[in-house]
């Protein structure tokens, strides 16, 4: 290339670079638009449940909704208190939890400060897997196999219970709490547990009384997003819970969940607009944001401890 | 590990020390158990699951299964409606989260300046990633089926379910770019390259591998996902297929299959399995079979496809 040429190219002709320039811009944009459509989602996603539930407030008090301890919209006298379905969730929920958040941690705990290499690369993917099951799958499994044995030792377990539900939504969510606590505990500086050993610490001890305390924000953090999960599961309760609202904490007891509301609405005929229309929105309206709340609670959690170090 | 320090001094008494020392060892050598049992635990719940599955709907588990439709007769009923919908609808899903989330991850990473605007992407993104996946089924019910009229459809379905693998492919795109040194980027420019070329030709080239992974697993979840599709009123009785996307005649190529009613294979599994008659639970433990291979099969290659990855990419 000689010089003159090169200075041609610097100078290159004025349209070619506005072309140049357009087309970057354009790509911008639309690679912008692509980012927006999740801001445009969210917006979507507060703005149908409100539309669309409003309707019912319009004949119901809010304090009916929320204090009132009857659920029968469908039926004669119509009555609009969710609080039933509210303490199907927490049951189940809190069954969950009791499974997912001991033996979450214990695994958690076992990978990153007991186990070898070689047994880490078997395990993952074993609770990968058991995190890939499609949770109708579960369910099939909680009213199936799960509930008859839990039969043979409470006779009295009825066919639909939160104890089956609860028990296997708890072994769904291990694999979430127990990779997202482990990331946490191996994002810990090994010089910690280097001084904890040093001082004479056995393994456990140093897990237990050093890496866990030190990773805490970021395990807390996978319990609250676990909390959010059991909440918003659907399948496995719809299936295996029973579909009557019943203001129960009892775990051997049949309860409908909000989202098991939700799909027994929508099995039947559903008119747009009409009451149960209505309704189930106003139920996912409360679903979505209390997930919402646990969801912020534990992203702020995490991101707390990412800056720890 | 104990025994070795208790067995020489087995005929003087311990000092408190090498009793404290013996007790901790034991104390942690049982967690150790605990934690064994724990991953058991989770595998026996597997085992257990398939086996299930497997004695209960292997011997429904044919070829009349697979190639027939949903019928009112148990032992007639079979998948073919479900799996050539679940197909179609994840053919829509792919099609639409993909380029969407890839692009939207590629802004986050390598465009957007540091602003309150784009934190309010981010926050958005990991927030819905957490919305619980009936809350899409809302969403599409009043959006897709009423405002938009698209009705029960395989374009409402694959909308739906697109909706919810959107932040997994955002987040895949983000972390695999991110992994990418900027020495890369750095060069390209040198070369005279424009952004649009650095990021398209450069960049999602070197991050296709590992984007493919979370792609893969994102579509594995929405395979499975029956409740969404609950919400917006897919039928489960459904004895036809859509109309073929390949036509024999002019223009070979026909869309009208994106306006059919559907069902697919949660959907026909959750169908049965809420039915009292034994017949049916075998024919939903069968259709639990062609789902949970479909899972496996897809989540395998992810796995398979991220080892492969870690090992040949080296930066």
């Amino acid at each position: 290339m000689t010089i003159s040429s090169l200075s041609e190219a610097i100078a290159a002709p004025p349209r070619k670079q506005v072309i140049r320039r357009l087309k970057e811009r354009f790509i911008e944009s639309v690679l912008f638009l692509c980012a927006f459509s999740c801001v445009a989602v969210t917006i979507a996603i507060m703005v149908i449940l409100g539309t669309e539930s409003i309707g019912l407030f319009k004949t119901v008090s809010l304090w009916e909704f929320f204090t009132g301890t009857e659920w029968a919209p469908l039926f004669e006298p119509a009555k609009y208190g969710i609080l039933p379905l509210v303490c199907g969730t927490v049951t189940t929920s809190a069954i969950a939890l009791f499974v997912a958040i001991p033996i979450g941690t214990t695994i958690a705990l076992f990978l990153s400060e007991f186990a070898s290499q070689k047994v880490r690369v078997w395990v993952k993917p074993i609770l990968e897997i058991l995190a890939g099951v499609p949770t109708v799958v579960y369910g099939y499994f909680a009213l199936l196999f799960v509930t008859p044995l839990l039969q043979i030792v409470l006779p009295d377990l009825p066919g639909f219970n939160m104890l089956a539900a609860g028990l296997v939504m708890g072994i769904m969510i291990v694999p979430q709490i127990s990779s997202m606590s482990e990331d946490a505990m191996r994002s810990v500086p090994d010089e910690l547990r280097e001084g904890s050993y040093a001082a004479g610490a056995t393994k456990l001890q140093t897990a237990w009384n050093v890496v866990f305390p030190a990773a805490f924000s970021g395990v807390s953090s996978s319990y609250i997003l676990g909390i959010s999960r059991a909440v918003g599961e659907t399948m496995i309760v719809s299936i295996a819970a029973g579909l009557q609202p019943t203001i129960s904490f009892n775990p051997m007891d049949s309860a409908a969940t909000m989202t098991a509301y939700i799909v027994q609405v929508s099995l039947g005929d559903l008119p747009h607009g009409s009451t149960g229309y209505q309704t189930i929105f106003a139920v996912g309206f409360l679903l979505v944001s209390m997930t919402l709340i646990f969801n912020t609670i534990g992203h702020w959690l995490k991101r707390r401890y990412r800056e720890q170090y | 590990m104990a025994t070795s320090i208790s067995s020489p001094s087995s005929s003087t008494p311990l000092s408190p020390i090498q009793l404290s020392v013996i007790q901790r060892k034991r104390r942690s050598n049982l967690f150790s158990a605990a934690g064994i049992v724990s991953i058991l635990i989770a595998l026996m719940t597997l085992i257990a699951l398939v086996l299930q599955l497997f004695i209960q709907g292997l011997p429904k588990l044919n070829w009349q299964f697979l190639t027939s439709f949903a019928d009112p007769e148990a032992s007639l009923a079979g998948v073919l409606a479900a799996l050539v919908g679940s197909c179609l609808v994840m053919l829509v899903t792919a099609a639409t989260a993909v380029p969407v989330g890839i692009g939207a991850g590629l802004y986050l990473e390598e465009y957007v300046t540091r602003n309150k605007f784009s934190a309010l992407i981010e926050i958005n993104v990991t927030n819905l990633a957490g919305v619980p996946s009936i809350v899409y089924g809302l969403l599409a019910l009043g959006l897709f089926k009423y405002y938009f009229s698209l009705g029960e459809s395989i374009l409402t379905a694959g909308l739906t379910l697109a909706l919810l693998v959107l932040p997994v492919v955002i987040v895949a795109t983000r972390e695999s770019v991110r992994a990418i040194p900027s020495s890369l980027r750095e060069a390209t420019y040198a070369m005279g390259a424009s952004k649009s070329q650095m990021v398209f030709d450069h960049l999602l080239p070197y991050a296709f591998g590992n984007i493919l992974t979370g792609v893969i697993i994102g579509l594995s979840r929405a395979i499975g996902e029956t409740a969404p599709l609950v919400t917006i009123g897919a039928l489960t009785f459904i004895a036809f297929l859509p109309e073929s996307p390949i036509q024999s005649s002019f223009p070979f190529i026909s869309f009208e299959w994106l306006k059919a009613p559907f069902t697919v294979l949660p959907i026909q599994m959750f169908n049965w399995v809420s039915r009292p008659e034994s017949e049916f639970q075998v024919n939903a433990a069968a259709a639990g079979i062609v789902l949970l291979s479909l899972t496996l099969m897809m989540n395998s290659i992810a796995i398979y496809l991220r080892y492969r990855i870690q090992k040949s990419l080296k930066w």
